[in-house]
């Protein structure tokens, strides 16, 4: 029906201003270009927007596909796809999280040092002392939010069959995606340095220092030897690796902050263009077929 | 009286016990328990009225426990919220997951194709989905902000190397696996399991080969995976981690969710290796010297859970399935189902028979 419009869209098309009225503009009963409809028709807004104000189905397809952050999705898929229903939009909001945590991520490297005498003061002030106090907050409880949403998209991805060929591998991303985020949630939780964090991270590392053949404490380590000579001892072991040194210190925070804010998110990143890459070349969101 | 019960039913032992029971009736994993399923209506559950009946029930528990001092202490701790929301989380979704399954698969005995297939009709991006997105954008923005006001991030005393608490307890996401501390070494409980964890889940798609229920809600098509899979993450993982969160105190010791938490409760260990079960109240010969002769009947016991029961089961229970999956495959899977229940084998001979250790060799840190 908008297909007589659709042909001369475009940005020459829609220059015309109220060429695109007849579609759908004119049903509110306006009468003319009003104000914010002009500044959306103007050389600026075009020139960011390319295809100006979606009004026609042609335009509309345009906006998406000429947009960057968009065009992650197909132009047109099928209606189930798009329901809360089906998806639950936890795979969605995983990412959104992730945005956000980005965003507060990122504020609160601004006042955070790493370091044993820095870091719990500097806890505390982003608190009390930094306007808009609560960016500590929505980092904390989002990240447990997202370790809650992918969770629950990973069961809805099963529940649905979306792991079945071709969307196996993406599964397996996704298992690597669901890894990380967790493993982002406990290094995350060292950094404030207090009794909490020190001693949850403490239960974890006393689990690396048992692993077999890498822990010093672990089964098989012991077979790692020539002569008298131990390659895995409480020096040299995942304990270590992970710690940075026999006991969690300075040495700890550094490697946790720096895997925290950059090493676990670059990797996570990553992932993520593959998964969502993977999503689109596997056929889209699945469906009956 | 009511608060003593559900303490004294929340003993992991017990509550593990009903779930178990419970659970394959509510999620049968073939199509004899399938029928039963149905004759005694318990698929309503998977209806409005099912859901409302069922979630009234866990308000009302819940509003009834917070006037109890002990039990508000765990609930509304600050780091716990996310578990408390995990309660309710989890029933929602799987009741909402499996409501869409009972309908389509109620559809599918009539002929109908599933209700997803009616909705096949395209529609644009822009506006239907980045509407949807956008919504759905705000709403979790909004639950951030409002859960962020009020409720301020807990930080506790700085950092003391040199002062425990007790309990210690790990992140909550990873409190199943501290809980399986109680039942196995660290090294198992938490480097080798978690390994097998994700291997197993990243090889689902390679081991359930059954081509059907793809890109819609189902159960009947999917009984057996389903089943297993929810009995992995809802019994073995989600539950272990409420254990963990609410019901463990100081020295990891058990309390139920009206029960105070007690430093100095003890409870009796009087846990025995398999090898002292042997040697000493069976024999009566005295622990032997040599390790391997100590240990024999614990590693043949291993070796023969993993040698000899993947072939019984293939000539058995898992008859088809095994010619269906073939060797490969059907390795693979009984590996990983094999050591999935280790976990609750170990937690009932623990439980039944105070048992510590199959294997027990601590000159090698090899402890099964
Ligand atoms: C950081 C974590 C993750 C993010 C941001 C993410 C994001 C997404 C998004 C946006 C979608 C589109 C459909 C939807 O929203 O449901 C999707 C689909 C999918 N995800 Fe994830 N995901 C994550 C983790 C996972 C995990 C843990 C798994 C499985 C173990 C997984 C497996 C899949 C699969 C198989 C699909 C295709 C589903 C279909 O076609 O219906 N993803 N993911």
């Amino acid at each position: 029906m908008a297909d007589t419009e659709t042909r001369s869209a475009g940005r020459g098309g829609s220059a015309r201003g109220g060429g695109a009225r007849g579609g759908r503009g004119g049903s509110n009963g306006s009468k003319g270009p009003n104000v914010l409809q002009q500044l959306a028709e103007s050389q600026v807004i075009k020139s960011i927007f390319r295809t100006g104000i979606p009004r026609s189905r042609r335009q509309r397809m345009m906006g998406v596909l000429n947009n960057v952050f968009l065009h992650l999705h197909p132009v047109r898929l099928p209606k189930h796809a798009v329901k809360v229903k089906y998806t639950w939009c936890m795979g969605g909001l995983s990412f959104f999280i992730f945005l956000v945590l980005t965003i507060t991520g990122i504020l609160l490297m601004f006042y955070y040092r790493p370091t044993v005498e820095a870091a719990y003061g500097d806890i505390i002030d982003i608190g009390s002392q930094v306007p808009l106090g609560i960016m500590r907050e929505i980092h904390r409880w989002g990240a447990h939010l997202m370790v809650i949403t992918v969770w629950l998209h990973m069961f809805r991805v099963f529940m649905t069959g979306s792991y079945k060929p071709p969307r196996e591998f993406n599964w397996a991303i996704g298992v690597l995606l669901l890894t990380l985020t967790m493993f982002l949630s406990y290094t995350g939780y060292l950094l404030p340095w207090d009794q909490l964090a020190i001693w949850a991270v403490t239960v974890g590392a006393n689990m690396a220092r048992a692993a077999p053949f890498l822990g010093h404490e672990g089964p098989g380590a012991s077979l790692l030897s020539i002569g008298d000579v131990n390659f895995v001892h409480a020096g040299a072991d995942a304990k270590f690796a992970l710690l940075g040194g026999r006991f969690l210190g300075e040495a700890t925070l550094l490697r946790f902050y720096v895997l925290h804010c950059i090493g676990v998110p670059f990797i996570v990143m990553i992932l993520m263009i593959v998964h969502f890459w993977r999503i689109r070349k596997d056929g889209g969101i699945s469906g009956p077929t | 009286m009511l608060k003593q019960f559900f303490n004294w039913v929340s003993n992991p032992a017990i509550l593990f016990s009903i779930f178990i029971v419970v659970f394959f009736f509510i999620f049968p994993p073939g199509e004899k328990m399938y029928r039963l399923h149905r004759r005694l209506k318990l698929d309503k559950l998977w209806t409005p009225v099912g859901g409302i009946v069922f979630f009234s029930l866990l308000a009302i528990f819940f509003l009834w426990g917070i006037t109890d001092e002990n039990f508000r202490l765990i609930v509304f701790k600050p780091d716990n919220i996310p578990i408390t929301a995990l309660l309710f989380l989890v029933p929602f979704f799987l009741w909402y997951s499996m409501k869409q399954a009972r309908d389509n698969d109620l559809r599918a005995e009539k002929g109908e194709p599933p209700h997803e297939a009616l909705d096949n009709e395209k529609v644009l991006v822009w506006p239907d989905l980045v509407y949807v997105e956008f919504i759905c954008l705000i709403l979790s923005m909004a639950l951030m902000i409002v859960w962020s006001l009020f409720l301020k991030a807990p930080l506790e005393e700085p950092a003391n190397p040199t002062v425990s608490p007790n309990p210690s307890k790990a992140p909550w996401y990873f409190l199943g696996l501290q809980e399986m501390l109680v039942y196995y070494d660290p090294w198992l409980a938490g480097v080798v399991l978690p390994t097998l964890i994700i291997v197993g889940l990243v090889a689902i798609p390679y081991m359930d080969i059954n081509a059907g229920g793809q890109g819609f809600y189902s159960f009947r098509p999917r009984m057996k995976s389903i089943s297993i899979f929810l009995f992995g993450f809802v019994v073995m993982w989600i539950f272990l981690i409420l254990v963990g969160t609410f019901l463990r105190g100081p020295n990891w010791n058990f309390f139920g969710p009206f029960e105070f938490w007690d430093v100095n409760k003890r409870e009796v260990l009087n846990n025995v290796n398999l090898s002292e079960y042997v040697y000493i109240f069976l024999l009566r010969t005295g622990l032997p010297k040599n390790i391997l002769v100590r240990e024999l009947f614990g590693i043949l016991l291993i070796l023969g859970y993993f040698a000899i029961v993947p072939g019984l089961l293939a000539q058995t229970v898992f008859k088809r399935l095994f010619q269906r999956l073939g060797v490969v495959r059907y390795s693979f899977f009984i590996v990983l189902l094999l050591m999935g229940l280790a976990l609750p084998i170990k937690m009932y001979t623990r439980w039944l028979f105070n048992l510590k250790y199959i294997v027990s060799i601590p000159e090698y840190f090899l402890n099964v």
